[in-house]
């Protein structure tokens, strides 16, 4: 009643929507980078909103079901087999005991949401599945290791009478300039009107020094006046603006803590973007209103969560 | 106090432009206020030196409504001019011994003291927990002494021991687990400060008094410490 995890790439986590209610002693929420592909994998196999997936960065990715079972992959444009054949992804398919897939690494995008129908059973910690290795937190073994090859993931053998796919409309593509809204918070009014044009009229470049904890981008520097500010709690999607005026956007696995002057934050529709661009991705900032945003988010989370119980 | 909105279903209030014991204390007993007072709206809660960033579950709430409900909870503590109750306090035993003072030296040097001089200096402070962040349980306490103090170290060490006890400006902090760190390290407790099988989590919460209490070696090692 495994996964069994032939190669696991070079990084694969098991993740759910992150975990809540500790930042207070400095344990970060981590979850799904992608919460929009890893909403749909779990919907397509009826789950539970916050059963628990893997998420594959990058890939290349293979492994055997050793258990029949229903599956779906959302997220990045990738290739995937299923014995050999091709099958696409945001939509659930049927595995049967021994069956073989395969990832390859994306050819647009970074990361890709596999859940089973039931979702992985795992042991939580603090409430979560969700891995942050940093924290020594969560995943397959609570202590936030990554899986390796050869690993074992179990789930219950369920049957699913039906294979689904996700309307084309919600399915992202991937385009080399991305477009994000940013709520003007934190120490925006801190920031020269210079400073606020350059930000909002130049684009920036996704570098590679980018990973579940912050985006850092490169482009022309933002003028910073004060550089430090008294450390404060750091909400998903801030955008930091050390000295160097280059900003660093701050996702799931950012410290919850910190000093540097922020212009704002990244709204939460935006970061699926986000959290599949890949180093060279061109960004532009536009202002967003806050409260359509959360709207917005409210709207999102209500059709993914419906009626089930909260968590 | 202020309110500021930080994204769709974040606020953060200003308690003061300055970092204080006053001010500790007034977080500290707001943070415990709030989140009796916002029960399942709030899905995090995070006390800093000056401030309280406060997420809601927009499936509980808007965030107006939200808003609306931390205003309540914290003109009840104006309205009520309400005492804020004395902080916990926590004594925390430290083996300063040179061998788990890995910075001892320079240390000395740099405040012109005798080791024995710089432990009693840590040892005579009662200080608040203004902060928790960096890493799970990371504490950072103060102030210490401004005769003691050194900045952090330019470049940082690969692994600081669990345990150890270390200084940085006018702070000192204890690390939870090995890892990486700059702070000027001048001891190790023996207490283990984060147990994920406990309701509280950390030993510390903000706004928390703490002093420390030299140990000899033996103690040290009786209670489970590691060198």
């Amino acid at each position: 009643m495994t996964l069994h995890i032939k190669q696991a790439g070079v990084l694969s986590l098991l993740q759910d929507l992150g975990r809540y209610g500790h930042q207070d002693v400095g344990i970060t929420s981590g979850g799904a980078m992608d919460s929009h592909a890893f909403h749909w994998a779990n919907k397509l196999l009826d789950n539970p909103v916050n059963a628990a997936q893997i998420e594959i960065t990058m890939g290349p990715f293979q492994a055997y079901f050793r258990e029949d079972t229903h599956f779906s992959i959302c997220g990045a444009d990738v290739e995937v087999k299923l014995n050999g054949q091709s099958i696409s992804t945001w939509r659930s398919w049927q595995a049967k005991q021994g069956d073989l897939l395969e990832l390859g690494y994306p050819k647009k995008g970074l990361r890709s949401y596999l859940a089973v129908a039931g979702g992985f059973r795992i042991a939580e910690t603090l409430g979560s599945v969700s891995c942050v290795l940093r924290d020594h937190l969560g995943g397959i073994d609570q202590q936030g290791h990554q899986l390796n090859n050869g690993e074992l993931v179990p789930y219950q053998p369920t049957r699913r009478h039906y294979t689904r796919a996700v309307p084309t409309q919600f399915i992202p593509t991937f385009e080399k300039t991305i477009k994000l809204g940013v709520l003007p918070t934190y120490q925006f009014h801190e920031f020269s009107e210079s400073a606020r044009t350059t930000f909002f009229n130049e684009s920036y470049t996704v570098t590679p020094e980018m990973d579940r904890m912050g985006y850092r981008l490169k482009g022309t520097p933002i003028e910073v006046k004060k550089q430090h500010f008294i450390s404060e709690g750091i909400a998903l999607g801030a955008i930091q603006i050390p000295a160097n005026g280059q900003p660093i956007v701050l996702m799931r696995d950012r410290q919850t803590i910190g000093g540097y002057p922020k212009i704002g934050c990244v709204c939460q529709r935006d970061l699926k973007q986000l959290s599949q661009a890949t180093p060279g991705t061109q960004i532009q900032f536009f202002e967003q209103d806050l409260y359509q945003a959360e709207a917005e988010l409210q709207q999102t989370q209500q059709y993914f969560w419906g009626n089930s119980e909260d968590q | 106090m202020n309110i500021n909105l930080v994204n769709e279903n974040s606020v953060i209030i200003y308690f003061s432009d300055a970092i204080s014991i006053e001010t500790a204390d007034r977080i500290a007993y707001a943070s415990h206020l709030l989140r009796a007072g916002l029960a399942t709206m709030l899905s995090d809660i995070v006390p800093s030196y000056t401030s309280i960033l406060l997420s809601c579950n927009l499936r509980k709430t808007g965030l107006q409504g939200f808003v609306i409900a931390v205003k309540k909870v914290l003109e009840q503590i104006e309205a009520h001019h309400l005492e804020t109750p004395p902080a916990k306090q926590i004594i925390l035993p430290v083996y300063y011994g040179e061998e788990v003072a890995l910075d001892h030296a320079e240390v000395s040097a740099h405040a012109d003291l005798d080791f024995s001089e710089v432990v009693k200096l840590h040892t005579s402070e009662c200080y608040r927990v203004f902060a928790i962040g960096f890493a799970p349980g990371f504490a950072y306490l103060g102030n210490t002494p401004a005769s003691m103090a050194m900045p952090r170290k330019t470049s940082p060490r690969a692994t600081v021991p669990k345990g150890s006890v270390a200084i940085a400006d006018q702070q000192t902090a204890v690390y939870p687990r090995s890892s990486p760190g700059g702070w000027q390290v001048i001891g190790r407790t023996p207490v283990n400060l984060l147990d994920l099988s406990q309701d509280n989590l950390s030993l510390f919460s903000v706004g928390g008094q703490v002093r420390f209490k030299a140990i000899d070696r033996g103690t040290f090692l009786e209670m489970g410490g590691e060198l």
